[in-house]
């Protein structure tokens, strides 16, 4: 082969492998490169659990069940996608509105590469429950019970209900299945950890507050928010209070939820798990 | 005293027409602070780091009738950190990522803006934060996220020159406001995040020619090399990122230390981890060691000891003091170096014991498991970087205390150079009380509590004091608040609109005091009216 022939054949080479890159660099977002052999799924997905506590624990909780404020992922139905794809879009690009941050925009250094977003994708399907075992309530019943009883006096649904409560829209997809039945079963065990409110600069716990004006009037309601010197508050009748606490009569705030705790006399398993799984059905990917 | 501190400020004001053509900051300036009051010279105050202003002018009489003044904004997101330097009625500050100014101290309005063109890919551990300049002859001087030393013509802003201290992809960066003694401008590094390994710089303030450099982890055949296992001090951590102080007596320059690399794993760096967590007496002239105190042995919290060290002397002792990230509050002899008691000024778990020096030793249960272990302080410590004060009328200590406990993990993590390094990482806990802080007086002869003021949550605003009689800071609720310094009273407080996240400070211009926090994206003075 002459040197000219052997350079043009190298550049054919070269052209042919740069399209190449060209074509995995454009599917390497689409499909995780780790799936395939169990044996790499398997050591992958243990580097994936190290990138997965230092970039999303913090929010999703120690084994991916969810944390106060970022959903279950050990759900196998994922709100914002389930494919690869969604899952990569989702880790290196954030959801907007909520408290998603992009990859990497976290102020904190230069984020994952696309090889440990990977990783980490690969880790959440080792974890990843293949039946979602509790939703198997009945959501229609569970809509029917949740207008007509006293959830609707002080939580909202799709802009359907009181203004009291957390807005439990999200709250399906947001929390995990035992965090909603102990949110029912003990509300006062945990306040709510501001569901809509994630993007807040502070955060909302409902907490319960009582307090006596100047002139004597006593309100109960929560607190929307409070600093050392005023207080913002909603009252029974949702009426909002902004108060001057040294204006005040008095001021107590405590941590026992105005909501009542619903043991199984008051409310069966069988209603709570029809209850979750229409709160499950509103906020399933769509 | 305040018959003296008003003559003072009176011959100042006098004085300023004149100063105006001074300029020049000298070394010799820098040392006298004290005879400025008017002036701010240095990141804590003056060369004892105590954060206090000789101002009386705003008082315990008249705190509540103080209101805002001007506010400067920098337009730019994240958290701004940084304390003003106030020169001859100019006031010099930097702000988020890296941008400086200089304004008319009495209005705001800007003389000149610099700001750095960042590499898109710097690694900040906690934000794109700087907390300030030093400035000397007539020049000031910044740290950038790029892991640059630049300095600034103070009058127009131009850079003079800059240096590269290391590469930033590395994950150096610098976030403090450096410190200048002498001739030289005293800097040390973030990155205790990225397995760096830190180190202490100083620059000739005219040239930028690097005169010295104290590597915080020492190389093999140093002493404290020992205290590494295997290669591990190759990536120690060690950072030093929050500005010394100066002790012009002993010419000794005290620089606190960060956590060893990765943070919460212990595993593979067994030994003390020198000089991890530390308080080191240096030579400004050579950075050579006159000694050390390591506060936290072998850390596995992230207790940083990065708190200003704060000098003060007291029936002819030549003390430190630091209230520690680790929660206990040191009272140091700082001819020694030797601990002469440690307390806890916060919640503390982590240590039920010292050693035979007095210093807390952790507990084993306290270590990080894959699982979880519940631990206080957390992870963000009993206080941080925001500096604390130290009031020579009321001989009291103020820290910012922090009440939020962590759970620590660990896993294994395999380093990847300019990759974070923590070697696992820390989750908000299961506690059905929220956090909260407080304004804390301590008695340092002591460490016990004088008195406290109460935030609703942690918060992450330094404290001033001033002989005024008052102490002033800020919360995480936006509030900027002046209380008595005696008593812990609130006189006054305004709402800022946005997180305090900077220590305040005080200066005068034409006979006028001021007092002034960065919050939000803005800098706020306030004044009598």
């Amino acid at each position: 082969m002459s040197n000219r022939k052997r350079n043009l054949a190298l550049l054919a080479t070269g052209a042919v492998a740069l399209l190449a890159i060209a074509v995995l660099a454009a599917r390497a977002q689409d499909k995780n490169p780790y799936a395939g052999d169990p044996q790499t799924a398997k050591k992958m997905a243990q580097l994936g659990e190290f990138q997965f506590r230092a970039n999303c624990a913090f929010c999703h909780g120690l084994g991916a069940r969810g944390g106060g404020r970022g959903p279950d992922l050990t759900r196998a139905r994922k709100k914002h996608g389930s494919a690869d794809a969604d899952l990569f879009h989702t880790i290196n690009d954030g959801v907007p509105g909520t408290a998603m941050p992009p990859n990497g925009a976290t102020q904190q250094g230069v984020g994952m590469t696309p090889e440990e977003i990977w990783q980490v994708i690969t880790y959440i399907r080792s974890v990843e429950k293949k039946a979602s075992a509790e939703a198997t309530g009945d959501a229609a019943r569970g809509k029917t019970l949740f207008n007509a009883s006293a959830c609707a006096t002080c939580h909202m649904i799709n802009g359907k209900g009181g203004r009291l409560g957390p807005d439990l829209t999200s709250a399906g997809s947001a929390r995990s299945f035992d965090y909603l039945v102990e949110s029912v079963r003990k509300p006062s065990r945990r306040l709510a950890q501001g569901i809509s409110e994630a993007m807040k600069e502070f955060s909302q716990e409902y907490e319960t507050v009582n307090v006596v004006t100047a002139d004597g009037t006593k309100l109960q309601g929560v607190v929307l928010n409070e600093d050392s010197f005023t207080l913002q508050m909603m009252d029974s009748r949702e009426q909002i209070h902004l108060f001057d606490k040294d204006k005040l009569k008095s001021f107590e705030k405590t941590r026992e939820s105005l909501m009542p705790a619903y043991d199984t006399k008051t409310l069966s398993d069988k209603d709570l798990q029809d209850l979750v799984a229409y709160m499950l059905s509103v906020s399933a990917p769509q | 005293m305040k018959h003296a501190i008003a003559v003072s400020l009176l011959s100042a004001t006098a004085a300023l027409a004149p100063c105006a053509a001074r300029a020049q900051v000298s070394p010799q300036r820098l040392l006298d602070s004290a005879k400025e009051p008017q002036n701010w010279l240095m990141y804590s105050g003056d060369y004892a780091g105590r954060r206090f202003s000789t101002l009386d002018q705003i008082n315990t009489k008249n705190a509540g009738a103080i209101a805002p003044k001007w506010a400067y904004q920098t337009m730019a997101g994240g958290k701004f950190e940084a304390t003003p330097l106030v020169v001859d009625g100019i006031l010099y500050a930097t702000g988020q990522d890296d941008r400086a100014f200089a304004l008319d101290a009495r209005t705001g309005r800007p003389i000149w803006q610099y700001q750095r063109a960042l590499p898109s890919d710097v690694r900040p551990c906690c934000g794109r934060v700087n907390r300030g300049l030093a400035i000397l002859g007539d020049k000031v001087f910044l740290g950038t996220l790029d892991a640059h030393v630049v300095a600034l013509d103070a009058k127009t802003g131009n850079v003079v020159w800059d240096v590269s201290t290391f590469d930033y992809r590395q994950g150096y960066s610098i976030t403090l406001a450096p410190l200048a003694v002498k001739n030289l401008v005293l800097i040390g590094v973030s990155g205790g995040e990225y397995g760096i390994r830190g180190f202490i710089d100083a620059y000739d303030a005219n040239t930028g020619d690097r005169k010295w450099r104290f590597y915080t982890v020492p190389g093999p055949g140093e002493p404290g090399h020992e205290t590494w296992e295997g290669d591990s001090w190759k990536i120690g951590g060690a950072p030093a990122w929050i500005t010394g102080s100066f002790d012009p007596a002993t010419n000794t320059t005290f620089w606190t230390t960060g956590n060893p690399s990765p943070s919460n794993r212990g595993e593979g760096r067994a030994g003390d981890n020198l000089y991890s967590n530390s308080l080191l007496a240096l030579d400004p002239d050579t950075g050579k060691l006159k000694w050390y105190y390591q506060f936290s042995k072998h850390d596995e919290h992230d207790y940083d000891a990065t708190q200003v060290p704060v000098l003060v002397d007291q029936g002819g002792k030549h003390l430190i003091m630091q209230a520690n990230r680790n929660g206990f509050f040191y009272l140091i002899d700082r001819t020694t170096g030797k601990v002469i008691f440690a307390n806890a000024y916060a919640k503390v778990t982590w240590s039920d014991t010292k050693d035979a020096s007095g210093t807390p030793i952790a507990r084993k249960d306290a270590s990080p498991t894959p699982e979880g272990t519940r631990v206080c302080p957390g992870a963000a410590g009993a206080t941080n970087w925001m500096s604390p004060t130290y009031d020579p009328q009321t001989s009291l200590f103020y820290v910012t205390a922090r009440e939020q406990c962590d759970i620590f993990s660990t896993a294994p993590q395999p380093y990847e150079q300019g990759h974070a390094y923590y070697g696992s990482a820390y989750f908000p806990n299961d506690d059905m009380a929220p956090f909260w802080g407080a304004l804390r007086a301590l008695d340092p002869a002591t460490g016990k509590l004088k008195w406290e003021f109460k935030h609703p949550s942690p918060t992450w605003a330094g404290v001033l004091s001033t002989a005024g009689g008052l102490v002033f800071t800020g919360d995480a609720e936006g509030n900027f608040i002046a209380l008595d310094a005696a008593s812990g009273k609130v006189l006054w407080h305004f709402q800022c609109g946005a997180s305090v996240y900077a220590s305040p400070m005080s200066y005068a211009v034409d006979g006028k005091q001021y007092v002034a926090v960065a919050a939000g994206s803005a800098l706020f003075t306030f004044a009598l009216p």
